[in-house]
């Protein structure tokens, strides 16, 4: 094993066994043999498609923030909200804690996931390290954890069932737009970040 | 079955941020003048240092908070005549009885089941790898994902009580305000969270060695 290249190989990060890296084909999957973790997933998305992908997901949020979540209704009266509004709400009424958490794992952490990759992606079209690339890689492995949108989508569906019990509820269209998020979402966790260490060069631009 | 070859026995560490294989046979473990990763420029750590201390501290932090959030009310619910406060269990059975039993068992099983079940994960794990135990490795290796994949659902009653602070805002008629309750609560799935990041999963295989 002495004369293999660093790169040929691979460590599972949940047992510290080592392999050797091997090409996967469409559709594969390799596992740990010793702690059944994944420690490579094959995703067929070119640059360019997880670009597209990035970007849609950032239409996407614009709209899940800027639309009105639900509209409710008591008595010919009317209340809707969005993101913002409950973050805004949650400050004024003494849960200053919530809604700092809500402010950074609904918005700010999406946000700049998202603004990120897509500078990322932006520059490995051309073959290039993005300026930064290091630091945001660094930065992107640290927040991938705290970004809930999806959390944030069942909540509104619990909330709507809560309180239609008492209002006229009217779904609106950010729940739409949150939907579709959870969407994009869903087919990003399958693609590993780490790939983009190995997508560009390593010439310090 | 020979035995897989790991990296601490090689010499390697893998770093934890970019995934990068690296020549670690200056690290002697747990002292704290490490190597950088060539690719990241991240510490390199053949196991993350102190993980048992703090992750134990994250999680002993995390059940003080759970006590109050659990007994603090989350939300109140105001009318013309009456003030309803619910704490996290009263809302689920609330949600059982007038709305859906199906979204009730959702809600039960993020802001109940899912911490608890953190918390008997998190303790097991932090005992028997404390104890380099090499019982039952693969099962528990698995209940650290499973606990690293669900954890943040917790956060789903959180969002609902924000959600429905900014919606029912019909002054005297109805009004519904946040609790101390949510910001305990809030505050135990962060801290949960910590700890589970704080634990190296590592440290569960580095029990006697098994041959199986």
């Amino acid at each position: 094993m002495g004369t293999t290249s660093p790169e040929a190989l691979q460590i599972c990060e949940y047992c510290d066994t080592v392999y050797r890296r091997r090409t996967l084909a469409r559709g594969e999957v390799a596992y740990c043999v010793c702690c059944q973790a994944v420690l490579e997933r094959h995703h067929g998305f070119s640059v360019n498609a997880m670009l597209a992908l990035v970007l849609t997901a950032l239409i996407v949020f614009v709209q899940a923030n800027v639309w009105p979540i639900v509209t409710l209704g008591l008595n010919g009266q009317y209340s809707s909200a969005t993101l913002w509004g409950a973050i805004i709400q949650m400050w004024q009424q003494q849960a200053q804690v919530v809604s700092v958490l809500a402010a950074a794992t609904l918005f700010f952490f999406p946000l700049l996931k998202m603004l990120s990759l897509g500078w990322l992606l932006w520059f490995s079209r051309k073959g290039r390290r993005a300026p930064g690339f290091v630091r945001i890689m660094v930065m992107l492995h640290y927040i991938g954890p705290w970004t809930m949108s999806e959390v944030f989508v069942l909540g509104a569906l619990v909330a709507i069932v809560k309180a239609h019990v008492y209002f006229d509820v009217v779904a609106n269209p950010g729940i739409y737009a949150y939907a579709v998020l959870t969407l994009l979402i869903t087919i990003f966790a399958s693609i590993d970040l780490r790939k983009l260490w190995d997508l560009t060069p390593e010439t310090s631009a | 079955m020979s035995a897989l070859p790991r990296a601490s026995e090689l010499g390697l560490i893998g770093c934890h941020v970019c995934g990068l294989v690296c020549n670690g046979v200056a690290d002697d473990g747990d002292s704290g003048n490490s190597m950088a990763c060539p690719r990241c420029g991240c510490a390199l750590h053949r196991r993350k240092p102190t993980s048992y201390a703090r992750t134990w501290a994250l999680l002993i932090a995390a059940f003080i908070m759970y006590i109050p959030a659990n007994l603090v009310p989350i939300m109140r619910t105001a009318s013309l005549n009456d003030i309803d406060d619910n704490t996290i269990l009263s809302g689920v059975v609330e949600l059982w009885v007038k709305g859906s039993p199906d979204l009730a068992v959702i809600v039960f099983t993020a802001s109940i089941v899912v911490p608890m079940l953190k918390f008997l994960v998190m303790g097991t794990l932090l005992v028997s790898s404390q104890r380099r135990s090499g019982w039952a490795q693969p099962q528990r290796a698995k209940l650290f994902r499973l606990v690293e994949l669900i954890g943040y659902w917790s956060m789903l009653d959180v969002f609902v009580v924000a959600l429905l602070t900014a919606l029912v805002r019909f002054n005297l008629l109805s009004l519904v305000a946040p609790l101390p309750g949510v910001i305990f609560f809030g505050l135990t799935v962060v801290l949960t969270m910590l700890a589970s990041m704080s634990f190296d999963p590592r440290l569960i295989w580095d029990g006697r060695d098994t041959n199986d």
